[in-house]
């Protein structure tokens, strides 16, 4: 038996049984520091002797450049844009992520299909087609949800890079400025996380506190998981 | 709220949309086109679905063919993507707007070509769930044979993916494309049934098949609206008077 499974109607042409590494997803909204702590990770991990892929939301080779493009330009509709960054998770999972774990690395990503779903049924798609099409998937060995509360991230925000247009959620027009948006399409963001828990088995890690007190807790956790040798799921 | 994003399938438009779908060379191009002129030389407003996708996502459609990097699952996301632009550019509005839209193939294509990849049928089937239910889906019947010579006949090379190439079927792009079409001839019968496909034997004369086509058309078209004005006419008039 294979390790690793799909969450739903998997991928053509793959076989579960070669996959050797571990897989962990670091997930949350933004400014909850998941960059941070995966690059603590990698060095942490490195130096115990694991190799490590960290990866996240750069742009895959097929269609990344496109899609920022698309982002920027805002001309694509909603269902176009939700099924154009799926196309982009499924070539960064085919090309990127499922050859490291066949070499038996230990892939560290920053964020999953989890916020892809979560953006895109904010935006008004159905969360049960978002299920299916991402069936794709992989399911991971753990995932991280770092959870802070709206003041928190704010504070973050604000001494990191400010609001922006796309954390904001200004194209959906809710709120008369990039605070009021933010705060309005943020805590939005969170009840879909949250909503998620329970299904994907999401291990909730407590991020509003200081890194130095947030870091020892996501690395007690992922120690257990790199020293198992069978799948969480 | 945020902006609909809907599944349109459940939708009713007061428009109608009328589909082709066939193998390669089973002339289903021909065919709506001789619809096409017959629906406006009767005065409906039309539009043709000419997949006249956004640039943005059909230069990723066209790198990723070219340089051959599209898996099963990868080619079948970025035509999904496809898809989408056209359906929410392209054939809603004017579906909304209460006029005739025809489109060369549909979600058919993707289900017979993606699944031949080896992508779960259902799987396919629910990535296209926001599709527009088509009024009437015309398939093209054609033998294997009869399509391979008028495509071999007379047609630029054939391309890469086309030809099922990245199935391995055989090292012959010739051999490979007919043992492909072969395969998506059987997809295309099974969905016959399971979504009521109207099949139209694409051996007989052009002229058989149109009258057909016209017949069932026709029935589906109550209760349109036409144009007020028949434009050609029109034009005729007015270079008569420009003349005397």
């Amino acid at each position: 038996m294979g390790r690793f499974s799909f969450f739903g109607e998997g991928l053509p042409g793959i076989d579960l049984e070669e996959l050797k590494g571990k897989l962990i997803v670091l997930e949350g909204t933004d400014g909850v520091g998941r960059s941070t702590h995966i690059g603590l990770l990698k060095q942490w991990l490195e130096n115990n002797g694991h190799a490590v892929l960290d990866t996240g939301m750069t742009r895959s080779p097929l269609a990344g450049k496109r899609l920022k493009q698309a982002k920027e330009g805002h001309t694509l509709g909603g269902i176009t844009m939700s099924l154009f960054y799926a196309t982009d998770f499924a070539d960064r999972l085919e090309n990127e992520i499922i050859p490291a774990l066949r070499a038996g690395f230990i892939v560290l990503t920053d964020r999953y299909i989890f916020s892809l779903m979560a953006r895109a049924i904010v935006r008004g798609a159905d969360p049960e087609w978002m299920r299916e099409v991402y069936g794709f998937a992989l399911k991971p060995d753990a995932i991280f949800y770092l959870r802070a509360n709206i003041d928190d991230l704010v504070t973050r925000v604000l001494q990191s890079t400010g609001f922006n247009y796309w954390e904001s959620g200004m194209d959906l027009h809710m709120g008369e400025d990039l605070y009021e948006s933010f705060v309005r399409y943020q805590r939005w963001l969170l009840g879909e996380f949250d909503k998620m828990v329970e299904t994907y088995g999401f291990d909730i890690v407590d991020a509003s506190g200081t890194v130095e007190e947030v870091f020892p807790r996501l690395r007690d956790r992922i120690q257990r998981i790199v020293e198992r040798n069978g799948h969480a799921q | 709220m945020a902006g609909g994003m809907k599944m349109y399938g459940k939708h009713r438009f007061p428009g109608r949309l009328f589909i082709v779908e066939g193998i390669d060379g089973s002339g289903k191009s021909t065919q709506l086109m001789l619809l096409h002129k017959w629906l406006e030389s009767e005065g409906y407003v039309v539009y043709f679905s000419e997949w006249n996708s956004s640039p943005l996502v059909r230069d990723v459609t066209k790198r990723g063919k070219k340089k051959q990097m599209l898996t099963p699952m990868t080619f079948s996301l970025i035509h999904a993507t496809d898809f989408a632009d056209r359906t929410e550019h392209d054939i809603i509005p004017p579906l909304k707007a209460g006029a005739v839209v025809l489109a060369d193939r549909y979600i058919f294509t993707a289900f017979a070509r993606d699944v031949v990849r080896g992508v779960s049928p259902s799987w396919v089937r629910g990535l296209y769930d926001f599709a527009v239910k088509p009024t009437v889906s015309f398939y093209f019947r054609t033998p294997l044979d009869v399509a391979m010579k008028r495509i071999l006949g007379g047609r630029d090379a054939i391309k890469y993916y086309e030809a099922g190439m990245d199935l391995g079927l055989s090292d012959d792009i010739e051999k490979c494309f007919e043992l492909f079409q072969g395969k998506i001839i059987e997809k295309y019968e099974k969905m016959v049934d399971e979504f009521g496909l109207v099949p139209i034997d694409a051996t007989g004369s052009i002229e058989e098949q149109q009258a057909e086509v016209r017949r069932i058309v026709t029935h589906a078209l109550e209760g349109t609206k036409k144009t007020r004005i028949r434009r050609w006419v029109d034009l005729a008039s007015l270079a008569k008077d420009s003349r005397a």
